[in-house]
This record gives structure tokens, sequence and C-alpha cells, in this order.
């Protein structure tokens, strides 16, 4: 049973405190920021326990999410309640920062109080807590339509073609003002994370993907919608591919409420989706990769010495990295960093385009290169000349390995597909369905 | 806290609170009071203001209820007198037509704590258990609960106890779950609420009903049912089965653990079960969310302590990300080191390789930390890698491979002859200074350089600041003088001379006298006491690490045990006591010895009794294994017993002796460790058959008794215990 609950920002202030049970004091609360601020970064910081009184915390938004308890509950239990509840808050809320809790700290507190009674979970499904929450949301920014700045991060398709801008889910999902709530949209997106290792001969060592279909619904009430997945899905190593490029996951599971029966004939997953954002179908592929690697890194290190008398040695990287998706895609955001010897003092570099950066960062020993935007197909090169006074020829083996960070619009590497989506009995032409997929690097690495 | 200026802002808010414009104005004043539960949240004082809140509360709007509850709960206590005058505006929203206004009121009302309130709430918990919405009964549940908790002293109500129990039968499943919760607490001194058949049936039915979290606090009270029959319980787990899949990691984690509770007499359904969990285990390992992450690995480690093949081929999962916290890396690597095997080691060395130039020093040396656990089994690869990574020349990393060294040739003494030929060609720039002094010392004979490096530690004695280096520096330089006594003899003479005459620290005068009083006594006395043990290859067997039966871990598992500190991987604790023989290993070995009784030699007669208690790891056994002295020695006069050795391990189990590691099958010598517990003593024993064909040794049985504290009754006892056994086996196989 939880004994309270608060979130604290960053900083260590205090945006909302709840105590259940009346076991301990608000002092608490200090105690926990001391202890999580004292941590070094090799200790785990999840469960904490000062005096017989335990901390179970998860960082979401920036944000501290405690509960402290004085029995010994199950620590799934507690993290995926703390998860549910800053998943609840970015729902009513519309996002998840230190500035929309403190605006909705009323809101977040009737939440709170119907979620928890005496330290038990009541409930935290968005059907019952909607009767009972009053408070409306303060949004934190101002929705508008012209803020067009983002568009394209998520690519849409929908009947009518267009596309809708990224900032459009992140809204409250219960709001009676005009411009923003009259709008009933539901949002599918395909999300997958991707963690790759390639070996130093350009092998694929290890590839996995997690992903999960996620539908955020502004609907007040919606009846039974059928989402279909491609047809010629397989799950399971067991079932043989055919000639065809079939799309295959290892495993995968569903929400409590989607019902399967047309799941196994024609991959069609019926679901009456509740306000909100909540994830129907999270699947995996372990050790493949259907589609080739989305980058390819082509490394060389040399060392060259400047000038031997003094010892002024510089390491020279020469990276070229091609982008192997198709032609139309675009990958957005990529950031390269490639670890350099320990004592690196600067670095001049030759980047292609005057949009790419790259900086040196010695805290990290590391060197950081940035890309926009790169497109399909195209190869980039750099070559980045880092200054390490004594160096040895050891000290090449400290240059890698590389590490990508990227992300994928309108991507997914499983090939995975939304064929229709369907609201059953078809509701009046005023609901807008968006599908999106994006596939986001978990961790990306290749060894040099 | 107190801020600056918070009574003039507790001033203002009275001040505009009690303003007939600002009350006229619902929502200027709804705006002040929402002011008010911000400074709360801030730490501010504002319980001044409870008069002008309790008149708030007097509002049809439930949200404006809602905000003045929350400031009436936390004052409460503090104010009690003035909370009693909101306690009239409560009782009568308890019987407000609205549900929800009636359960709001009746929550909060018994969220009040403070002496007295149970008059009061007592009555409209009565009604709400009866009352026709569940959203109110479930409140009116837990309020028998708070009301408990109110005044814990008292008895127990025998009437709201029953109707609790009545409630299990509610169609609303969270009023279930919340009757679960109170008569818990209620009853907690009685030893909670009992689950009998017909309740565990009712709640096992109800199962499909109950979102998630009541799902898997159901199974958390289930734990406690025992079925009656093998029947039952297969009707009760297949029932139970789908929810080992549950896309909710809690839920299907509760369900594994209620598995291995229940089918605690069947280890091929516990095995299934943990097949059948090991994919959403894995899925929370990769999950989103990384302190889910973390929690998932945590339990990962618990499951393979018995099952270590089950995650085998998944080893890959483990790599670690690269943006992820140390935290989770450490887990990772602690993992993979497990999961080796011939097949995998090449990969995850590479991979392990790659963590060792980390930005991270911690993780830099924990990766190479792991190379250095695989190294014991994979010798030759791991020492190409960290041999290699001496050249890198980097403090950190050099400090840790020269440990591991270290390690390695206690272990594996057959890798001594590469590890010395590396560390001669390195020492040119020495930096972890105890473990190379070890290494110096232990083979000085070996490594040609090693009287100029100890040299120079020598010299450079007035500026070192850790005594225990000065103290391993003492030791390895008698060590060398031993064996190479014309390089070393003038430079212990100065060492000897320092520590004695110079030295502040009495520690290092100390070790410096002993070993100068030792050399007086002539070189044969002091290489008896100074070359110690050497490692014993045959002791290898210890290393190899055995599977735990599950019932070891399954009390713990979904708990907090695994994440916090407290379930610490075994390698730190290695490494500490092979350091030093910490007082606590000792009292952990020996619960009991506080109130150690030595039995006096006369009362043989008193039966002995032999106990469990709790397991040794093989590491402390090795050690005790090397310090103590054999006690009794005893041929038995016949063979071992050809018998199945888990059959052998189950009978000996049976006599509560506890078997540790033994050779497999029938090589030769044959070897065996075993140990046991009796009347506040440790008992250690090993036993040996040797080669039959070898001139000399007969083909018997050779049991070595060793002990702490030495209690001659015990061991005879022990020992003639062990020979019935081992004899019953002998005649059960012939």
């Amino acid at each position: 049973m939880i004994s309270q609950i608060f979130i604290l920002s960053s900083k260590g202030d205090h945006l909302i405190y709840k105590d259940f049970r009346g076991e301990e004091s608000k002092d608490s609360i200090n105690v926990f920021y001391e202890m999580v601020t004292a941590l070094s970064g090799d200790q785990p910081p999840v469960v904490m326990s000062h005096k017989g009184l335990h901390f179970i915390h998860a960082r979401q938004g920036g944000l501290y999410w405690v509960a402290s308890t004085k029995t010994n509950p199950s620590p799934f239990t507690i993290i995926e309640f703390l998860n549910r509840l800053a998943a609840l808050t970015k729902d009513y809320c519309g996002s998840l920062s230190e500035k929309s809790v403190r605006m909705n700290f009323a809101l977040i507190y009737e939440l709170l109080d119907e979620m928890v009674d005496f330290g038990y979970i009541q409930t935290t499904s968005t059907d019952i807590l909607k009767n009972f929450i009053q408070t409306e949301a303060v949004s934190s920014k101002p929705f508008s339509l012209f803020d067009l700045s983002n568009v394209g991060l998520f690519g849409a398709e929908t009947q009518q073609s267009k596309v809708a801008p990224s900032v459009a889910a992140s809204r409250p999902i219960m709001s009676s003002r005009g411009e923003q709530g009259g709008k009933n949209e539901i949002f599918v997106d395909v999300i997958e994370r991707l963690s790759v290792v390639i070996g130093s001969k350009g092998v694929l060592m290890k590839a996995d993907i997690h992903g999960e279909i996620k539908i955020k619904c502004f609907l007040p009430s919606c009846s039974e919608m059928r989402i279909g997945l491609n047809e010629e899905l397989s799950i399971g190593k067991s079932q043989l591919k055919g000639y065809s490029s079939a799309v295959r996951v290892d495993e995968c599971r569903f929400h409590q409420a989607v019902k399967l029966d047309e799941f196994d004939t024609f991959r069609i997953l019926k679901v009456c989706p509740s306000q909100g954002e909540q994830t129907v179908m999270q699947y995996q592929l372990c050790d493949e990769l259907p589609c080739a690697p989305p980058f390819q890194l082509f490394p060389s290190v040399e060392k060259d010495y400047v000038n031997r008398s003094v010892n002024l040695s510089m390491v020279l990287i020469f990276l070229k990295l091609r982008c192997d998706l198709p032609p139309k895609s675009t990958a957005l955001n990529v950031s390269i960093t490639v670890p350099v010897p320990k004592g690196s003092t600067s670095m001049s570099q030759e980047l292609s385009s005057p949009d790419q950066t790259a900086e040196l960062q010695p805290k990290n020993k590391a060197l950081l290169w940035e890309i926009p935007r790169f497109p399909g197909g195209a190869q980039l090169s750099a070559l980045f000349k880092v200054d390490v006074p004594g160096l040895s020829s050891a000290s090449l083996l400290e240059v890698g390995p590389v590490s990508m960070s990227f992300e994928l619009p309108k991507q997914t590497c499983t090939g995975l597909q939304i064929r229709f989506l369907r609201l059953s009995p078809t509701q009046t032409g005023l609901s807008q369905r968006w599908v999106r997929y994006v596939t986001h690097s978990d961790s990306y690495t290749i060894r040099i | 806290m107190p801020y600056f200026g918070s009574e003039e802002m507790v001033k203002e808010l009275k001040r505009a609170l009690s303003n007939p414009n600002v009350q006229a104005d619902r929502l200027r004043y709804k705006n002040y009071i929402t002011k008010v539960i911000r400074y709360m949240t801030q730490g501010l004082d504002v319980s001044a203001l409870f008069m002008d809140m309790v008149k708030a509360s007097a509002t049809v709007d439930i949200a404006q209820k809602k905000l003045v509850y929350l400031y009436m709960c936390t004052y409460a206590s503090d104010k009690p007198d003035l909370a009693l005058l909101a306690i009239n505006t409560l009782r009568k929203d308890c019987a407000d037509p609205n549900p929800m206004v009636r359960g709001l009121a009746l929550r909060n009302m018994c969220n009040f704590r403070m002496p007295g309130m149970t008059e009061y709430i007592e009555q409209p918990i009565v009604a709400g258990l009866r009352d026709k919405a569940s959203y109110v009964r479930r409140v009116a549940v837990l309020g028998c609960a708070k009301m408990h908790s109110l005044q814990p002293n008292t008895d127990i109500d025998g009437t709201i106890v029953n109707e609790l129990y009545a409630l299990l039968r509610d169609p609303d499943p969270v009023v279930v779950v919340n009757c679960l919760r109170a008569l818990e607490e209620i009853l907690k001194d009685e030893g909670g609420v009992v689950i009998n058949k017909p309740i565990a049936h009712h709640l096992l039915n109800r199962m499909k009903d109950l979102d998630s979290w009541a799902q898997s606090e159901v199974l958390t009270f289930l734990l406690r049912y025992r079925p009656r029959s093998d029947d039952e319980l297969f009707d009760i787990l297949s029932l139970l089965d789908s929810f080992l899949q549950s896309a909710h990691a809690h839920v299907a984690v509760a369900t594994l653990r209620l598995f291995l509770q229940l089918a605690s007499a069947h280890p091929a359904v516990q095995a299934d079960a943990l097949l059948c969990t090991s994919a959403p285990l894995l899925a929370t390992c990769g999950a989103a969310s990384r302190e889910l992450r973390f929690a998932g690995l945590c339990h990962v480690q618990q499951v393979m302590r018995s099952q270590p093949g089950l995650f085998g081929t998944h080893y890959k999962r483990f790599f670690c990300g690269y943006s992820e916290p140390t935290y989770i890396k450490f887990r990772k690597m602690e993992i993979l080191v497990e999961l080796v095997n011939d097949e995998n080691v090449a990969l995850v060395l590479e991979e392990l390789r790659s963590y060792c130039t980390d930005v991270s020093p911690e993780l830099a040396q924990a990766a190479i930390a792991a190379i250095g656990r695989i190294a014991q089994t994979y010798s030759e690869k791991c020492l190409d890698i960290l041999t290699g990574l001496l050249a890198l020349k980097q403090d950190h990393i050099t400090s840790a491979v020269i440990q591991m060294f270290r390690d390695l040739v206690w272990f594996c003494p057959q890798s001594t002859a590469a590890v010395c030929q590396t560390v001669e060609a390195c020492v040119d720039s020495p930096q972890d200074s105890e473990a190379l002094l070890w290494l110096l010392g232990e083979h000085g004979d070996q490594i040609s350089s090693a009287p100029y490096v100890m040299e120079g530690y020598i010299d450079g004695l007035k500026t070192e600041l850790s005594s225990a280096v000065k103290m391993e520096l003492l030791t390895a330089s008698v060590k060398m003088f031993l064996c190479r006594p014309a390089e070393t003899q003038d430079m212990l003479g100065r060492l000897l001379h320092y520590c004695i005459e110079e030295e502040s620290d009495v520690c290092v005068r100390d070790r410096a006298l002993l070993c100068y009083r030792l050399l007086q006594r002539g070189v044969e006395e002091t290489r008896k006491v100074v070359t110690g043990p050497k490692s014993d290859p045959s002791m290898s067997v210890l290393t190899g690490r055995q599977e735990e039966p599950i019932s070891q871990w399954a009390s713990t598992f979904n708990t907090l045990g695994p994440l916090s500190g407290c379930d610490l991987c075994p390698q730190t604790a290695v490494i500490s006591a092979a350091d030093q023989p910490s007082s606590s290993a000792e009292k952990e070995l020996l619960p009991e010895s506080t109130d150690v009784t030595l039995s006096s030699p006369d009362d043989t007669e008193e039966e002995i009794s032999l106990s469990l208690g709790p397991p040794l790891s093989h590491e402390t056994f090795e050690k005790m294994w090397l310090d103590l002295e054999i006690l009794q020695r005893q041929t038995m006069g016949f063979p071992r017993p050809r018998t199945a050795l888990d059959t052998l391990q189950a009978a000996l189990q049976l006599v509560k002796i506890q078997t540790l590691a033994f050779t497999p099958g029938a090589t030769v010598p044959w070897k065996a460790y075993i140990y046991t517990r009796s009347t506040g003593t440790l008992i250690l024993a090993e036993l040996l058959q040797g080669d039959q064909h070898a001139p000399g040794i007969d083909e018997s049985l050779v049991v070595s008794v060793k002990q702490q504290p030495v209690n001659q009754h015990a061991i005879r006892g022990f020992v003639s215990i062990l020979k019935g056994v081992l004899q019953t086996l002998n005649v059960d196989s012939s």
C-alpha cells in the first residue's frame, strides 16, 4: 500500500503532495530529494529506503513521480502505477511538464483522490475517472492550427491526405472550450524503437525492434473501432515465410480490452477506445531486421603527427555515412556521437553542408555530429581532425563505438501497416482519424 | 518551511475569503481557494484560514468541495476543535441524493485523523456499507479500515468484520478487493484476512472482472491459500494460466509468484511457469520506462539463480544501450557474465570490451571486472583483452585490470605464467599498488623485474599515503626476500628501518615489527608463516555456480528486495570478503552465535541435532575451508555409494546436511564438499575417494572435518550420522 505520493520538479520544488495514511510527515519529501540528488550515476535510484520508509520513483517529463510505502509491495505494481499516473496527467493536461503540472495541480489532486484511497489503488481507467473529474484543464500553451513549425515530424495519412500538426495530439482530452474541444479526433500511432549493434565489418550483430500501437482518442464516446493490420502479418518464429515479403513479429501482447476474434484470420483488432492515450498492442521482433539497417557507416581512423618534435599529434577521423532508406523517406534529427581519446583538446572539421554542426565535448570524451535532415539514399561524409597531445598508438582503440540517434517519420522497420481504421457504426462525419508512423532509435551502435 | 512574508500572505487571503463581495462572485471565491491549496502544497502553513475554509465547504460546486476537503484533511489533526465544525456539513453530504457527493463526503470524513472521530463516522460508514451505489460502498469499506487505524487498540467490532466478509460477494469488483484490504488491516493481529476454500474459489472466479491492479493484489492474497489436493491445485493453476502472459508486467509477475509458491512440490510445473513468463519478463527488460526495465532486470537475475539456462538464447537482449543509465548497464553486465557459454563467449566479450573505454570510470571498471569473472572459465581469450587494455595507459583501466589479474591468479593458478609475463611487460608504470604488490610478492620468482619495481615503491615510501599499501608492501617484500634474498635484502632492511623508526601509523609499525621479529627467528620459520596456502586447483570445483532451489528466492520475488541494495550481487561480496575477513560475514554464518552454549565433553549421551540454517556461498565456504584446520580425518571403510549424485544430495538433505559441490560423474579422485550446523557450530566436511589403482590408497571413502567453533561432541555426532546415511545408500545400491 502506498503511504504518500508526491511529484517534485527536477529542482526539488513540491508540485503535488498527498498523504494517504498519515504514517509519515511531510519531511519525507526533503529526505527523498536529498537522497536522490546525492546518488552517483552507478547507484540504482529506483528503490531507496530511509528508516523503514521505502521510496519508489519514476522519472517522466523531467519530474520525479514518487510513491513512499512502509510495506513491501510489488515494485512492478508501483512503477506501473506511477507511469500510469503520469500518462493520465498527460491525457488530462495535454502535455507533461513542470509548467502543466503546476497549472493543473487542482486537477491532479482530484485525479489522485479518485485513483487512490487509503493507499490502495482504486481505478486508473479514463472511462471511470472522467465521471468524477470536475476541474477543467488549463492548457499550458495556446493551441493554434497555424503553428506549422513542426509539420512533417509525424507523417500523416488520412482520407483527405492532410497533414496534422504534430502538436495536434498534445491537448487535454476533456475540454469544453470551443475551437479545441469541438474536434472529434482519433490518432493511431505506430511507434517502433530500434536497438541495433553493427559490428566492425558492417555485420549486423544485434537487432531488436520494440513496437507499439497507441491510440489517442478525443471522441467523447466511441463505439467499437476496427483496426486492420497487414493481412500477411505472421506471428512467431514457427510460421514459415513464403516468397512474399511477409511482415513478421516474434510475439505480441494486447490490451485486455482488445477483442481478437477476427485477428487470427483477418488481422483485425477490435477495440472500444476510451478517452485518452492507451497502448492497444505491443510487439517485438528480435535478432532480425526485415529491411536493411537505416544507416551504414564507413569510418577510417588514422594517427597523424603534425610536429613530431613537440609531440603535437592528432587523430584524423573520416566518416562516410550512408542512409539506406527508400529515396522518398527522410531521417530527422540525426546525431552521431564518436568517442575520442582522452585528453583531446580541440577539433577542426570539414562538413559537407552548412546545416550540419559538429562539436567536441571534452567532458564526455566525444565528438557530436548533428544532421537535421538526412534524405534516403544519400551519403554524407565528414572529416574531423582532433588534436590530442601525447597520442600513443593504443589511444586509437578509444575511438569507437559510434552511437547514433535519429527519428524516421512515416517508417516502420517491421513493415507493419494499418490498412484501415473503421468506426462502427459509422459515426457522423465529424470525427477525424489520423494514422501516424514513426521509428525511433533506442540505441544504434556501430563498432569501429 | 516558513517563507518570507508568509504571514502577510495568509492575512491577505483571510481578508479576501471573508470579503462578502468575493464570496458573492463564485469564480473569484474559487480562485482564492485554489490559491490556498497551492500555498499549502508549497509547504506554507495556511492553517489559520481553517474557519474560512469550513465556510467555503457549504457549496454545490463539487470541484470547490474537493479542494476544501483536501485542505481540511491536511489540517484537521492540528485544529481538531475547528474540524468538528465541518462535520455537520459532511454528515449532511453523506445523505445527499448524489452518490458522488455521498462518497466524497464519507471518504474525506474518514480521512480526518484526529481523536474522537470514531463516534461521528461509525454510523455513516455502516450506512455506506449498505448503500446502493457501488462508489459509496467502496469508500465505506475502506472507511472501516480507517476507523480501525484511528484507534488500533480497541476490540475488533465483530459485526463489521462479518459484514465485510459478506461484502466479498459484492457485484462490484473494487468493493471485493477493498474488503480484502480492509479485513487484512483490521485483523492484522490475528494474521490477516482468512482465505478459505470458498473465498479462494470465489476470488479465482472473479479474476476476469477485476482490473489489473486488483488482479495482482488478489494474486498476492491467494499466496496464503493452500489447496487441499493436487486436483484442486491443478484446477487453480489452469485457471490462472492465461494471466502468466498478461500484457501488464505486474500481473504476469504476481501470477508467476503464485505459481512458484503453489507448485513448490512440482518442479516441472514451476519450470513451465518460468518458461511461460520469460517472454513478458524479457519484454519488461526492454520497456520504454527505465524504472520498469530495471525492475525486470533484477527479477531476471533472481530467476537465473535457479534456471541459468532460461535466458541463454536471449543474451543479446542484455547488451547495453548507449543512452541507458549506468545502474541499468551494471545489471545487464552482471547478467551477461552469467549467460556466457561456449557459443556466445566471443560475442559477449567483444561487447564487454567496447564498454571498457566508456567515459564513466565506474562503468569501465565494472566491464573489466565482468571480463575478469569470465576469465575464470575462458582465461585465454580474456587475458588477451585485458592485456590489450593495459596499452591504453589510463589509470582507472590499468588498476582494474591488475586487480583482475590478482583474482585470476588466485582462482585459476594455471594462468599464473601468462599473467606474470604480462605484468612483467606493463609494470613500468605501476598503478594499482595493492594488487600489483600482492602479485609481485606472491609470484616474484616468475617476474624478473619484480625487485626493481618494489624498490621504486620503497624509495617513494615517504610520499605514500595509504597505510594499506604500506602493509602490503611489507608482506610482499618479506615474501620476495624468501625467494630472491640477494636482490631484496638491502631494500627490505631500508623498508623495515623506515617503518619501525619513522612511520607514524601504528598499524604499519606493528606489522613491520612483526616482520622483523619473524625474520629474526630464521628464514625457515618465516617461510612457514608468510607463504600461506597457495590456491588449491582442486577447489575450482567450487567456483562453478550451482543452481539454487527456487524456494530460496521465491519468497522475495516481486517485492522490493531484489531492487534495493540488500540483495547485492555476489561478485562484490567476494571482493570484500577476500580483502578483509569482515566480522559481519561471520555473524551471518553463525546467526545463533550470541547464545552459544558449548556442550561439555562429558554429556556424550545427548543426541546431537543438525540443522540447515542459512545457505553458505561458495566463496565463504572456500575461505573458511582454507582458514580452518582439519579436526578429524576418518576413513569410512567403504567406498562411496554408487547411487546417482542427486540421490546422495537428497539423502544428505534429509538428515540436514547441505551439499555444496561435488565432482560430477565417476571421475577419480572423487570429491564432495558438505556442511551443516549444530548447536552454534558450523561443520564443514570433505569427502574424498582417491584413485583405487594408485598404490597405498584403498578405495574407501575418507572424510575430513573442519569446524568453527570447535565442538568435538558435535563432530562425533556428525560423523556417525554421515556414516549412517552413506551405509544405507550403499546397501540400497548394492
